[in-house]
């Protein structure tokens, strides 16, 4: 075993261009230790992987060995164990920087997840805005992409506003180049709508906003787990993430900066790490990553986000996306045969997410009945409650796909649904 | 499975869920609070009109939710019309108990109506059903805010 080794992929072997020709979905489920538990006596259908994902051997098995063999702070001790732990630690952020072909791992800094990226952005940001300038959001924002900039603009006098969606799911790019102006700092917007599938057309709110000379940042928690993306190809100014959607631990996600950007910002956090000299009158800080990752970080867990990036690596982006896309398109099918219900979010282009209403069902007694048949759905607003506004509803309930789940659990849900339509039809 | 779903589904739930009572605002209403439930984003208003003697005289809900939340409202206002505060009071702890504790002591709240009581064991299947619990007692969280003059809780 090489635990020193630092892990980086060759440069040939971005993302997605190694993906297995079959992909082998029982194979895969091989590697879930949870997905042979069993639920109120009935096998688990997990398909709540918007909200987390489960976990594979090969995550589970790497925290546990870093404990076991090369735990210790990093960056701080001329110790073996501090090497070695430091090596794996940096090595994780390189994987992640690979995974998202990040210039540099130094445009990776390690939070505690999306919802951390996207505070911290928004925190320092107030360093980059004038009273009156603006910030354009969408109506489709996790309540974790909505609330950092009210925040902001409480602070620092902005303005925010919002890009609505429309009848479908689907981004108003009109609406969206009526708001871009000069006075446009910032651009946050989701890759893929939590609450509705939908899959932004990033490219192009990117390259627009960067023509009104506004930079962007990409809540990209629902895209990373499940389709390959590349930030430079984006260009995406800023892209924020987490791992326990992507099949690793909690407590760790990532800010992907471009590196003079992140270099313009302020400290967020000060104390242990992110400091160059510090004397009782003044300090100084180092330059990106480490300027944003103050005190000890989550070391464990920055080893086991490194192994969930192997592991989809492993299996390969193009695979995973093909595979989702079929559950989409036959869970769909399934679903719309269902008389009552009704799908919310149709957008042209759409990742494996169903949000659904069932006549007569409120979307919590739709979760309570299909839990009893081993189904865990998400049922509620999903952190997205403007979205809910905007189609009138206080609740859905939703499916989310992951790479393990299957055709034969959809049947699963499509029957347990038939239940619930027996108790509200 | 079934059994506990049919247990926690019971028609009467399912008739006060589909055909809410009192589903409606009381213009003159003294008191009104707003109850949210954070984790799925219901939300309902609770209007009660007091006399100079305390007594309920009228009591109504507005809102959107599951079966259980609308079932719990629907019924909370059909017993609490023409009550005292105190008895109302008196059944919010004793309905509060029996959706949380298998053992409840429920003597206080049957002294002052036991009728009331045995209509809410409908509801008790909760108990079984934990996260289910804050949609059964929203209305009841709601309705003591009010009467307390709290305007909005939450049953966080």
């Amino acid at each position: 075993m090489s635990l020193l080794k630092t892990p980086t992929l060759p440069n040939d072997s971005r993302p997605g261009d190694n993906s297995i020709a079959a992909f082998d979905v029982e194979r895969v489920r091989e590697d879930f230790p949870i997905l042979k538990r069993e639920v109120y006596g009935r096998p688990l259908v997990y398909l709540d992987n918007g909200a987390s994902a489960q976990k594979p051997r090969q995550v589970i098995d790497a925290m546990t060995r870093v404990m076991e063999e090369s735990y210790s702070n990093v960056h701080r001790g001329v110790h073996r164990l501090s090497q070695e732990a430091t090596d794996l630690f940096e090595g994780a952020r390189e994987r992640v920087a690979a995974f998202v072909n990040a210039g540099s791992p130094d445009e990776i800094i390690f939070t505690r997840g999306a919802t951390e990226a996207i505070n911290m952005l928004a925190a320092c940001f107030a360093s980059q805005v004038q009273p009156g300038d603006e910030i354009i959001i969408s109506e489709m924002e996790h309540h974790s992409n909505i609330v950092p900039w009210q925040f902001l603009r409480d602070r620092s006098g902005i303005v925010l506003k919002a890009v609505p969606i429309d009848d479908d799911g689907n981004f108003d790019m009109d609406a969206y180049r009526g708001l871009l102006s000069p006075r446009t700092k910032l651009v946050a917007v989701t890759h893929i709508s939590n609450a509705l599938g939908s899959i932004t057309p990033l490219k192009q709110i990117i390259q627009e906003a960067h023509a009104a000379g506004a930079q962007v940042m990409v809540d990209g928690c629902q895209a990373l787990p499940h389709m390959r993306v590349d930030v430079r190809e984006l260009d995406a100014d800023y892209y924020a993430f987490s791992s326990h959607k992507m099949y690793g631990p909690t407590g760790i996600g990532a800010l992907y900066g471009k590196k003079d950007l992140l270099n313009r910002l302020p400290p967020y956090q000060g104390g242990g790490d992110m400091i160059a000299t510090v004397t009782l009158e003044k300090s100084t800080f180092k330059a990106a990553p480490h300027r944003f990752e103050a005190g000890t970080p989550a070391i464990i867990e920055a080893v086991g986000f490194g192994a969930a990036v192997d592991y989809l690596n492993s299996i390969g982006m193009n695979a995973i996306a093909a595979h989702e896309e079929g559950l989409l398109a036959y869970a769909t099918r399934k679903l719309e045969a269902i008389e009552g219900l009704q799908i919310i979010g149709k957008a042209k282009e759409k990742a494996g997410i169903i949000s659904f209403v069932l006549e007569g069902a409120h979307a919590h007694d739709i979760g309570t009945i299909v839990d009893r048949s081993g189904v865990a759905l998400r049922a509620g607003h999903h952190c997205a409650q403007p979205v809910m506004d905007r189609f009138g509803l206080s609740a859905t309930a939703r499916v989310s796909f992951g790479l393990y789940n299957t055709p034969a659990e959809v049947d699963v849900l499509a029957e347990a649904l038939q239940t619930v339509r027996d108790f509200f039809g | 499975m079934l059994d506990e779903l049919r247990e926690l589904y019971q028609e009467v739930i399912l008739d006060h869920g589909k055909n809410p009572r009192n589903l409606r605002r009381i213009g003159d209403a003294n008191h009104h609070a707003q109850g949210n439930n954070p984790m799925c984003g219901d939300t309902l208003s609770v209007y009660l009109l007091t006399n100079g003697q305390n007594l309920i005289e009228d009591v109504s809900f507005i809102g959107k939710g599951c079966a259980i939340s609308m079932a719990s409202a629907s019924m909370m206002t059909e017993i609490l019309k023409g009550k005292t505060v105190e008895e109302a009071e008196t059944l919010f702890h004793g309905f509060h108990d029996l959706c949380t504790k298998d053992d409840a002591d429920l003597s206080e709240a049957e002294a002052t109506d036991a009728d009331a009581v045995e209509r809410l064991q409908v509801l008790s299947g909760v108990r079984t059903f934990p996260v289910r619990v804050k949609c059964a007692t929203l209305a009841w969280h709601t309705m003591d805010a009010a009467l307390k003059g709290d305007a909005e809780i939450s049953t966080e």
